[in-house]
């Protein structure tokens, strides 16, 4: 009796101990949270008390999915929207430009997110959920993909859209190769070995690369243009945007490409590119946008699938760029989110929704291009 | 002994089958065994289903293809590569944890102090516990840099065994790193077995060779070695089959490609676990079915191993301690 009574005491002296840790945790946990909100309030509410941002018919729950590199957009884009529009929900998820069209293809979400543009057989495939319509491609993020390098000594080194390509596929293996060597007149290059990673996993960075090599230095790079994992041999890998990142901030003598805003986290250093233009181009959300300005629509009626000018010669123009669509049916979207998706999309192509683009390290939409978004938005139905 | 003990089982047997908690006890156990093979055979059934869908339409040999390609046109895509990779890693992972584990056993359960030997176990129990992922950042930022200095010596002195042959001078994110990651990864799980087993081992055959003058070493080697066999085999399997299906700590650390290459420290190959995490996200339907097609083969490798070690046991079993 006694001893269990002993027990007893000392189970609830543990069990008080217990919740008052939890207690002290989670106080800790809840005022990590109201800090935050706090902190990037300042940010909300200003662009919240400018916002123009209209909530017609917003409401309940949106569902998408869909490329990671438009994820951090997205995240913003996200926030302002729930902050002007109260019980909206909107929950994108980043999964792949791959299996955000597989989603929406089988209905899941309201749109998805890509870095290409739908494929004919995937367009068909979208007919079955979009009743009487088609799922159509809207141009809605930009961005630049950075070579990123590490070399001692170098800091403003300059390639152009052949020797990458020979780099990457191994043709060029030391840093004072003569073609780079003349790239880069009074660089001091090692005469060392050059690490090239590619992403190990399938993205459409790396389809977004490829295209730009097989465009712009066909009789360098002859590998497959559209292929999402890495089609080229040898060279080294690394897992993600955030893996070769890493990867080229701690390997010296190091390239890769990758997403700038990645490239800004860690300090690396970017290559400029040669295009032919006076003066070398550096990788800046600035640049890839003039860029992007000399793309042409290819696709057809409401669908506004770009396609790049990666061979402009145009001064200031940053070629390696990557478009990220946001994919949604033209006709026969869900009756119930179809007022949301109008309201969030109108918002994310809005001048405002587009100016947030530039502090997150990716490109706005042209403004002839972006004039033509809001236009078909409002025609959803 | 041997003829008595059947009689009272039956009996016990019979006369608790009529009590109704023993009949719920019964049908719930039954129940469960029921559904872990209902289980394995949906499984089964599903990868099966989804690997023939996509092998199908695959343009060239699923075995011998040394590349991963289910989205081009025509789909091109193999397992190579992929198999090679899985089955080499582990094999290093073996070939370095089995030893140790059983040395740590063999400290843990006879030589060292009770002091010691508590804390330790202890450890090596909480080695197990890491998640994957933390092994495989660990790996990557930390064993990485650090095993540089090893392959470029294994490359000076044993280059010319072929296999420690190095040709570049990039990081160490090759199949022998991922193997000593693996072999750190299983080290708990065959350690705990073995120590148990070794545990076991009968008091009086120990004492019956320390009374015909054996040495430790000598006990060790004549009594509870033998009776150990069965479950340093069984431990070591357990080890593999975690080996082989590891997939973070692999992804985040190896540097693959769709390459077989001797050349151990060269970065390269892949796992089967590794290249479907790695392709997962980005594939569109049929790519998702050719991953659960490679799927299918690791889950046939591993039924295999699983086999194989059953075999070994059973056949083992007459020349073990236990049967004495």
């Amino acid at each position: 009796m006694k001893l269990s009574r002993k027990n007893g005491l000392r189970a609830s002296a543990i069990g008080a101990l217990v919740v008052s840790g939890a207690l002290v945790l989670s106080a800790c946990g809840s005022d990590d949270n109201t800090e935050t909100p706090a902190k990037e309030g300042g940010k909300t509410t200003t662009s919240a008390a400018a916002s123009n941002i209209s909530c017609e018919g917003a409401k309940g729950k949106l569902l998408a999915a869909g490329s990671s590199a438009q994820r951090n957009a997205m995240d913003l884009w996200v926030k302002n929207f729930q902050a002007a529009c109260e019980g909206v929900e909107i929950n994108y998820q980043g999964i792949g430009s791959g299996g955000g069209i597989t989603k929406f293809n089988q209905g899941q979400v309201a749109f998805a997110g890509s870095d290409s543009a739908l494929k004919d057989e995937e367009v068909a495939e979208s007919k079955k959920i979009c009743k009487g319509g088609t799922g159509v491609n809207l141009p809605m993020v930009g961005g630049p993909i950075a070579i990123g390098y590490k070399l001692e000594g170098v800091d403003n080194l300059v390639l152009d859209a052949s020797t990458i390509a020979k780099i990457f596929d191994n043709k060029i293996t030391k840093w004072n190769d003569p073609a780079i060597t003349k790239l880069n007149p009074g660089a001091k290059l090692p005469d060392s070995n050059i690490q090239a990673f590619h992403r190990s996993d399938e993205s459409g960075t790396t389809q977004n690369l490829g295209k730009y090599l097989s465009t712009a230095a066909p009789a360098d790079w002859k590998h497959d243009p559209k292929s999402k994992s890495w089609p080229a041999e040898g060279g080294q890998a690394a897992n993600g945007s955030s893996g070769v990142a890493t990867a080229v901030k701690d390997v010296e003598g190091s390239i890769s490409y990758m997403e700038l805003s990645y490239a800004a986290a860690n300090k690396s250093s970017t290559v400029s590119i040669a295009t032919g233009a006076s003066a070398p181009v550096a990788a800046t959300s600035e640049n890839a946008s003039k860029a992007i300005a000399a793309a042409k629509v290819k696709g057809t009626g409401n669908d506004l699938a770009l396609s790049l000018d990666y061979k402009t010669k145009a001064e200031g123009a940053y070629p390696i760029v990557l478009v990220t669509y946001e994919i949604a049916c033209d006709k026969g979207n869900k009756a119930e989110t179809l007022s949301t998706l109008k309201a969030f999309l109108t918002y994310t192509a809005s001048e405002e929704g587009q100016k947030v683009l530039t502090d997150a390290g990716y490109a706005p939409i042209p403004a002839e291009i972006a004039a033509k978004v809001r236009a078909i938005v409002p025609t959803l139905s | 002994m041997a003829t008595t003990t059947p009689d009272i089982q039956r009996n016990r047997r019979a006369k608790s089958a009529s009590r109704p908690g023993d009949r719920i006890f019964s049908g719930m156990s039954r129940g469960s065994g029921i559904t872990l093979l209902v289980i394995m055979a949906a499984i089964a059934g599903f990868l099966t289903y989804r690997a023939i869908l996509a092998i199908s339409k695959d343009s060239t040999n699923f075995f011998t293809t040394f590349e991963w390609n289910p989205a081009g046109t025509p789909p091109v895509f193999g397992i190579a590569v992929l198999a090679f990779g899985t089955i080499v890693s582990s094999i290093i992972a073996m070939l370095i944890a089995v030893p140790v584990a059983i040395g740590i056993a063999l400290f843990i359960s006879h030589y060292a102090p009770r002091k010691l030997a508590k804390p330790l176990a202890y450890i090596v129990d909480l080695l197990a516990a890491v998640p994957s992922i933390i092994y495989g950042l660990w790996g990557a930022i930390f064993l990485v840099p650090y095993l540089d200095g090893l392959n470029q010596w294994l490359d000076e002195y044993l280059g010319w065994t072929y296999i420690f042959d190095k040709a570049g001078d990039g990081p160490a994110r090759n199949l022998f790193t991922v193997g000593i990651l693996l072999a750190i990864m299983i080290l708990p799980i065959i350690t705990n077995v073995t120590r148990e087993v070794f545990l076991q081992a009968p008091k009086m055959h120990e004492e019956a060779a320390l009374a015909l003058g054996a040495t430790r070493w000598e006990v060790i080697r004549m009594s509870v070695l033998p009776f150990g066999r069965s479950g340093i085999i069984s431990a070591s399997m357990l080890g593999l089959g975690r080996a082989l299906g590891e997939t973070m700590a692999v992804a985040v650390v190896l540097s693959p490609s769709f390459l077989i290459s001797g050349h151990l420290l060269d970065p390269g190959g892949g796992t089967f676990a590794q290249n479907i995490a790695a392709k997962f996200n980005e594939a569109n339907e049929y790519g998702r079915d050719a991953l659960i097609a490679s799927g299918l083969v690791l889950f046939v490798i591993t039924l295999l191993v699983n086999g194989a070690a059953r075999w070994i046991i059973g056949r083992r079993k007459e020349y073990s301690g236990a049967a004495a």
